[in-house]
């Protein structure tokens, strides 16, 4: 059944929650019905070895390809049937794991494009991108917002790491989303970067439900109100960070029986 | 005004400029060329502006040129206001259904499927009695515009030519600059990402396919008008092979290089045919048209447009390696 519209806005509510969600490649058990759901005003981590399914479970919601079983509903519609892109402007933000911004674009002009996303017209295709008030102002309010503001002309190309980094947040964020699916955005960031990018993700947490897939373990149970742990395609335990240090589950796959 | 926009002025300009000391192989030479330029430019929206490999762009030219010749009374010119839009729209509507069904394909199939869609129409000319066969069907009388235009005498065509093809240039840069445009230039960096932020790629491939082949059939309309006749060698794999090559010649990317490459492409034929200055081996003009193609991607990986850039490092490049030689 649909949620009611007015609880969306509020803050706990379920935006985005998959359903038994498996996925099986051939004989290979990708996912073994994995349940998640991401509330507004929180970070959900996942984190698990790699192959554990982590990256799947985010292409699964996104949209990039189905699953073998099991649902997904977006603010309380069923949208497992829905192309990716359908999902992406009814709200579905993802970044990727490798950088995926347009290199001979400015900074300003990747966030642009993301902007023009969200309103695409037919009958407007032939005006300038570049005097579409919509997008512009959309782009401006996002490079703020990502502290790229004084980088704005340099073509993405360019930029550091992290920068790159923050980028793929900031495109995310110029398709207005109200769910964002990070796949790994701490990934090769130094110190300095780092904190700069869990600042942002703790500003973003307000508005947004979060589903941050990472490594980097401190981060994560820094950052994170709660925490899934998927070993081989399933989830062996879904609580907060605190809880999670403790289980002796999650003990014996990360620690072994020592 | 920008060095790029300049030059593109002054080759207008040039061209506009050209009838007035040139002959009339002179003329029809250019013209041909210009026709190839705006085929090269079809060609440049797809794989230059949107990353799709097309080997079948022959297809709407010949379209276009056989429906000029097909729809032309025998008796009476046919007036270019129906019959250029019809020609332009028979190849764009080709261009729609072969596009929504190749364009489920990606990369090296996509390829091949539209080299197989452009061998049906092909062979639907070269074995059947409507496009007169191998024969091909001869264009009667050349369609006129009133009293205004008439495209049998070889200076109107010129100029008539020269029109089309700063339109859809200009045509071309304004869509290059537009939000499809700018969607087009996403969908070809990284077409995953677009579906990601929220973009349908497919209706922006499907528009830029059908307009890309409205193009090629504009031009297959000038090509028929401009020599009177058409067979089915304008839509052989041969001709869509050659337009790509222009515009890799050219430098990909950039819509100056269809107009370069097409101009290059052209001129290079020309001169490795002439037994004035090869004799003999005039005959073997392939060989030394593919030799300096060869040489030309080798020795410029941007295409003719990266020559400006490429030249300066290039000869500092020889000049330091001789100085630093024992």
């Amino acid at each position: 059944m649909n949620a009611p519209a007015s609880n969306l806005s509020e803050a706990g509510a379920v935006l985005l929650r998959g359903r038994n969600i498996t996925r099986r490649w051939g004989g290979l058990v990708a996912l073994k019905e994995v349940d998640v759901a991401l509330q507004r005003g929180s970070i959900h981590a996942v984190i698990g070895t790699n192959g554990a399914g982590k990256s799947t479970l985010i292409n699964i919601l996104s949209g990039e390809f189905p699953p073998s079983e099991g649902q997904v509903e977006l603010l309380g519609q069923d949208v497992t049937a829905w192309a990716q892109a359908r999902r992406a402007r009814a709200g579905l933000g993802r970044s990727y794991q490798r950088n995926t911004i347009y290199p001979s674009f400015s900074v300003f002009e990747n966030c642009r494009l993301a902007a023009q996303a969200t309103h695409q017209q037919a009958w407007r295709w032939w005006q300038s991108a570049q005097h579409c008030t919509v997008s512009c102002g959309i782009a401006e309010d996002v490079v703020q917002r990502s502290g790229l503001a004084d980088l704005r002309n340099l073509a993405a190309g360019l930029l550091s790491h992290g920068q790159k980094r923050q980028l793929e947040i900031a495109m995310c964020l110029a398709t207005q989303p109200q769910v964002l699916l990070l796949d790994e955005p701490l990934a090769g960031m130094g110190a300095e970067e780092t904190e700069r990018m869990l600042a942002m993700l703790e500003d973003l947490k307000a508005d947004h439900a979060i589903l941050l897939v990472e490594h980097d373990m401190d981060a994560v149970f820094r950052i994170a109100d709660r925490v899934t742990v998927m070993v081989n395609g399933s989830v062996i335990a879904s609580d907060t960070p605190a809880a999670i240090r403790t289980d002796p589950q999650v003990l014996t796959a990360y620690l072994g029986d020592h | 005004m920008n060095t790029r926009l300049a030059f593109v002025l002054a080759c207008f300009a040039l061209l506009a400029l050209f009838p007035l000391v040139a002959g009339s192989y002179g003329i029809d030479l250019v013209t041909k060329i210009m026709v190839y330029a705006i085929f090269a430019l079809s060609l440049e929206l797809l794989v230059g502006g949107t990353g799709l490999v097309c080997f079948g762009q022959a297809a709407f030219f010949g379209i276009g040129a056989y429906t000029a010749v097909l729809l032309s009374s025998d008796s009476n010119a046919s007036s270019l206001a129906w019959l250029l839009p019809a020609s332009v729209l028979a190849a764009a509507a080709y261009a729609l259904v072969v596009g929504s069904l190749s364009l489920r394909t990606k990369g090296v199939y996509f390829i091949m499927v539209t080299l197989a869609f452009a061998q049906m129409a092909y062979y639907v000319v070269h074995d059947t009695p409507l496009g007169g066969g191998t024969d091909g069907i001869y264009l009667t009388l050349k369609p006129v515009l009133g009293t205004l235009l008439d495209l049998d005498k070889p200076g109107t065509l010129y100029g008539f030519t020269l029109a089309c093809l700063v339109l859809v240039f200009a045509g071309l840069a304004v869509l290059g600059r537009s939000r499809f445009g700018r969607a087009l230039a996403g969908i070809r960096v990284n077409e995953q990402r677009m579906r990601a932020t929220g973009f349908s790629t497919y209706p922006y491939k499907l528009a830029a396919f059908t307009v890309s082949g409205g193009i090629a059939g504009l031009a297959g309309f000038l090509f028929a008008v401009k020599d009177g006749f058409v067979n089915p060698e304008m839509m052989s794999w041969h001709l869509s092979g050659a337009v790509l090559i222009m515009i890799i010649l050219g430098g990909l990317g950039h819509l100056r290089g269809a107009l370069i490459g097409a101009f290059a492409f052209a001129l290079l034929q020309e001169l490795f045919k002439s037994e004035a200055i090869f004799g003999a081996f005039a005959k073997h003009w392939h060989l030394g048209l593919g030799l300096s193609i060869i040489a030309c991607v080798v020795l410029l990986s941007r295409g003719l447009v990266g020559l400006p850039a490429q030249l300066p490092a290039r000869l500092l490049g020889a000049k330091n390696s001789e100085g630093a030689a024992p």
